[in-house]
């Protein structure tokens, strides 16, 4: 399969956009960009299983090379492999739903939908990346549509935030950037960007001391990694509906992404030593985004302190260093994605309809539009992590393999993590309880409709994912675990 | 003879653009309209010759010497000047003295042309005179104005006093190493303290006229207060040019003194991209922001002098070209606005996508550019001179670099956010746009979108380094 395809689509599909004559045109054909895409996602799937069952282990798949900058030894290098993969279907799944839950926008349509592609064509040039250097332009090709469609359509203080926003990530990248040059500048005597190369090299602990804090705080930022989550509740509440999709579900990927395959692939020996300050982090972050999330009253706030917390899992999988954790942190990375962004999508619709996202406003929302709240119900249990849903598959991964780590530390660490689930469990349950259940306090409510078939389509895409993992989740065990092993050959030496 | 006319070819056709000017001048006279399109018809034509049968050599004993480098380089400030004609057309026709208006300007353009060819530091300072006094002139142009002569006034009295400078510091070399030729100052350059007090006093007049922190106090004024059409020239060929002669005396003929220089460069640049940014988040008037912003980018060159080797030269090389298209349609948005609403302050920019969407996007494409934001081109100019500054194994001076970028985002952002997001009930009415500024404002665009991702560009530099 050729995978520029993937990176291809996008694109046009943003210059279509633009071409459009009018909102409605637009519309459609974001649609139709984002359903290829979606379609082509799970062809890059069936084809990298059909590789594999034929005996193909090689590390990475599909892969092209072109030199594009010789001079620095820049090369248009992309390749897949089946954390990739997994994470590209995931981007896929997003798009689609967000395309299809921002079917309402009305003010400046064509610009809405242009961002909104571009952004994603920034997030699949990530994950196809195996250059460092086109890695680090697709990570900031997604950064300023952020910015734009918070401060244009979003709601509250949008215009702070998006500056907090922006700035932060931007903050994130220079780190990064000075992280990759560093390693680029000590990568022999020919200098290289490429992943591969890197990662057959042995840089030296020196060096990976001093630039592997500059990484991974720098892709820690992009996943809120405590204490630089604080753009994560501001930017998830004023954003429209489907910018928090896109933030949450794909954004903080970009950077859990990075933490793992570049700073933690290629910077073994440092990961080692700064692990137990990762697990610290995570583990802090996981009881604080936990404990904050009780205090809110709004939904956005709530998935988004919520998000800092269940992104804290990712983080708290990368920093165990065992096979079974990383699985489990990529796991957590689709999985935690489906699951907030339908959470992100529902109230989106609720508040397109009650006008309101405080919790202690609502109730009764099942009388009125029982396919939402049902929507509701199911993203809030997948949250909490009841099994039969993707939450619980990925968090109990993450808990098996870090409790194949002996120390007190680390048990205490992962006891701690374990006990935020009854936190989630608390809060969301009293969020769901109280806007869905009970009577209704406003007999406005009583006017408002159900879900449109965009919304419906977009909810029942979303769940699908969540129930595949949740019912099945060995096909995605087995895509992630090699890329995994890979991983920890290099941690092991 | 034949290799004087291929080798001059340049500055020769600059030189007879000046004069014909001056005969219409003397002669009849044309109207202003018909005038401008045959101006702006020889300028596109100068940037044709300046691509045709470019080769290395050397003249007047090695007063003058020219390479393939430096060929492209003269034609990045002839692009430049000619875009320059396109955008600010609409305040161009109006101008009673137009012919005098691009006599002055081709001859500091002239000047810069001799500057960068130039082989010894007699020449270079008398090219550098005549880059500088013309402009001073050009600032004034706004005759009606009393901030523009006052603008004129503050540039050439600074600019007096760092050719002083240059001058002395020119005197100390020619004392303590017995030559100013380039090609002969580097057997004469042992590092030793008269030389590296000589080579201070070089590097202050530089410093002025790049406008580097400390010496930038000159530049706000002086850009706010000169037409947009002078700015725009004072802060994209001007700038450019005295970066290219500044790399190129920094590697070439003061190589000896490279410790010294080094430890001179990381200081100013750090100063000059802090100073700048930090001024330039409180500037409300359009102009004044992009002088301030223009002082930080010249920081960002400065860290990739810093690398001493071929990327450096390459990299600043290219970023002057990115900088060309960005700052340009920047500053031509700026123009278009000022000349047709009279309005240059950001707060007037609200609500501006409401009324002129091509006009914003233009301004965004260019501000993002200059922010270095992906896919703009702007985004690999700074990488690459990170990357270069980079190589050096100063790794705290990038840190503190890509810090800079994103204070810079912040205002950018500003302006960005001013246009898109904020609403305004009385926004600049819709513009007429003039199909040679929106054709100028288009160059700007794709070079500044396809500069970057086309790599050849950047090769092509390279291999000219």
């Amino acid at each position: 399969m050729n995978l520029s395809v993937l990176l291809l689509v996008p694109t046009l599909t943003a210059i279509a956009i633009l071409l459009a004559r009018n909102a409605n045109q637009s519309r459609w054909i974001a649609f139709a960009g984002s359903a290829i895409q979606f379609g082509l996602a799970f062809a890059l799937l069936y084809a990298f299983s059909h590789e594999r069952t034929n005996g193909n282990y090689e590390q990475m798949l599909f892969v092209q090379q072109y030199n594009w900058f010789p001079a620095w030894n820049i090369s248009y290098h992309i390749g897949v492999d089946g954390i990739a993969v997994a994470m590209i279907l995931l981007t896929a799944f997003i798009v689609i739903a967000g395309v299809l839950v921002s079917w309402n926008v009305i003010y400046r349509t064509k610009e809405f939908y242009f961002l909104l592609i571009l952004l994603s064509a920034g997030a699949y040039g990530f994950f196809l990346s195996l250059d460092l250097f086109i890695l680090f332009f697709f990570l900031e090709v997604a950064v300023i549509p952020k910015y734009l469609l918070i401060g244009i359509w979003g709601s509250g203080k949008k215009e702070y935030s998006a500056n907090k926003l922006a700035l932060m990530l931007m903050g994130g990248s220079a780190l990064v950037l000075v992280g990759l040059l560093g390693m680029y500048f000590s990568s022999g005597h020919e200098k290289t960007f490429d992943v591969l190369r890197l990662a057959q090299l042995h840089i030296p602990i020196d060096v990976q001391r001093i630039f592997f804090p500059l990484l991974f705080i720098g892709f820690g930022v992009f996943t809120a990694l405590f204490p630089f989550h604080t753009w994560v509740p501001d930017g998830h509440s004023s954003a429209p509906t489907a910018g928090s999709m896109f933030l949450a579900g794909i954004s903080m990927k970009l950077g859990s992404y990075g933490c793992l395959r570049v700073a933690t692939w290629l910077m073994p020996d440092a990961a080692k030593e700064y692990a137990p300050i990762v697990i610290l982090l995570s583990a802090i972050a996981i009881l604080y985004g936990a404990f904050a999330t009780m205090m809110q009253k709004d939904l956005k706030y709530i998935n988004a302190y919520s998000s800092v917390s269940h992104c804290g899992f990712i983080l708290l999988g990368i920093g165990m260093l065992t096979k079974t954790a990383i699985t489990g942190a990529v796991m957590q990375m689709v999985s935690h994605g489906l699951m907030t962004a339908l959470f992100f999508a529902v109230i989106g619709m609720i508040y397109e309809r009650t006008h309101t996202r405080n919790v202690s406003e609502m109730g009764g929302l099942m009388k009125v539009m029982p396919f939402i709240s049902t929507i509701f119900f199911i993203a809030g249990f997948c949250s909490l992590g009841l099994p039969g849903f993707s939450g619980f598959v990925a968090e109990m991964t993450i808990f098996m393999g870090s409790w194949q780590n002996t120390g007190l530390f680390y048990r205490v660490a992962t006891v701690a993590a374990c006990m935020s689930i009854v936190v989630t469990a608390v809060y969301i349950l009293r969020a769901i309880g109280q806007t869905v259940m009970g009577p209704i306090k406003n007999q406005d409510y009583l006017q408002l409709k159900d879900a449109k078939w965009n919304e419906k389509l977009a909810a029942i895409i979303l769940i699908l994912g969540i129930i595949a993992i949740g019912v099945a989740p060995f096909w995605l065990n087995d895509l992630v675990r090699p890329g995994a092993e890979i991983i920890m050959q290099r941690i092991v030496k | 003879m034949s290799e004087f006319f291929i080798l001059m070819k340049s500055e020769l056709v600059i030189t007879f653009i000046i004069f014909l000017l001056l005969f219409i001048k003397i002669g009849k006279g044309m109207k202003n309209e018909l005038l401008l399109q045959w101006i702006q018809i020889l300028l596109l034509a100068n940037c044709f010759v300046g691509f045709i049968d470019n080769r290395d050599g050397v003249l007047f004993d090695g007063m003058f010497h020219t390479s393939g480098l430096i060929a492209f380089e003269k034609n990045i400030l002839s692009l430049g000047t000619y875009l320059i004609s396109l955008l600010c057309v609409d305040w161009l026709k109006k101008t009673p003295h137009l012919p005098e208006f691009f006599i002055l300007m081709l001859s500091a353009l002239l000047g810069m042309f001799l500057m960068i060819s130039s082989g010894s530091l007699l020449i270079f300072f008398l090219s550098l005179e005549l880059s500088t006094i013309p402009v001073a002139a050009l600032a004034n142009f706004d005759l009606d104005k009393k901030i523009s002569s006052e603008a004129a006034m503050k540039m050439i009295l600074s600019s007096a006093f760092s050719s002083g400078v240059l001058l002395f510091g020119i005197s100390l070399v020619y004392g303590a190493t017995g030559t100013i030729g380039f090609a002969s100052l580097p057997s004469h350059l042992d590092g030793g303290t008269l030389q590296i007090l000589a080579f201070t006093f070089l590097f202050t007049a530089f410093a002025f006229k790049l406008s580097v922190v400390p010496f930038h106090l000159w530049t706000a004024d002086v850009y706010e207060g000169a037409p947009i059409a002078v700015t725009s020239f004072l802060s994209v060929i001007s700038k450019g040019s005295i970066a290219f002669i500044f790399i190129s005396t920094l590697y070439k003929p003061f190589q000896a003194l490279h410790p010294a220089w080094n430890n001179m460069l990381v200081i100013v640049a750090i100063c000059t991209m802090i100073i700048g940014n930090l001024f330039a988040i409180r500037q409300q008037n359009i102009k004044r922001f992009l002088a301030f912003s223009s002082i930080a980018q010249v920081g960002f060159i400065l860290v990739g002098m810093t690398a001493n080797n071929i990327s450096g030269n390459s990299s600043v090389v290219y970023f002057v070209l990115v900088y060309t298209f960005s700052n340009l349609a920047a500053f031509g948005v700026a123009a278009v606005i000022s000349e047709n609403a009279g309005k240059e302050n950001i707060d007037d920019y609200k609500g501006l996508y409401q009324t002129n969407p091509f006009l914003s996007w233009i301004m965004a494409i260019a501000l993002f550019s200059l922010a270095g934001i992906p896919p703009t081109a702007g985004f690999f100019g700074k990488l690459f001179l990170l990357t270069a500054g980079a190589s050096a194994g100063n790794y705290w001076f990038i840190i503190i670099a890509a810090l800079n970028m994103i204070i810079s985002l912040y205002y950018y952002l500003r302006v960005i956010r001013a246009m898109f997001m904020d609403k305004n009930d009385e926004p600049i009415v819709r513009v007429k746009n003039n199909p040679m500024v929106s054709f100028a404002l288009i160059i700007c665009a794709v070079g500044i979108l396809l500069v970057g991702l086309l790599s050849w560009i950047y090769e092509y530099i390279q291999s000219l380094a």
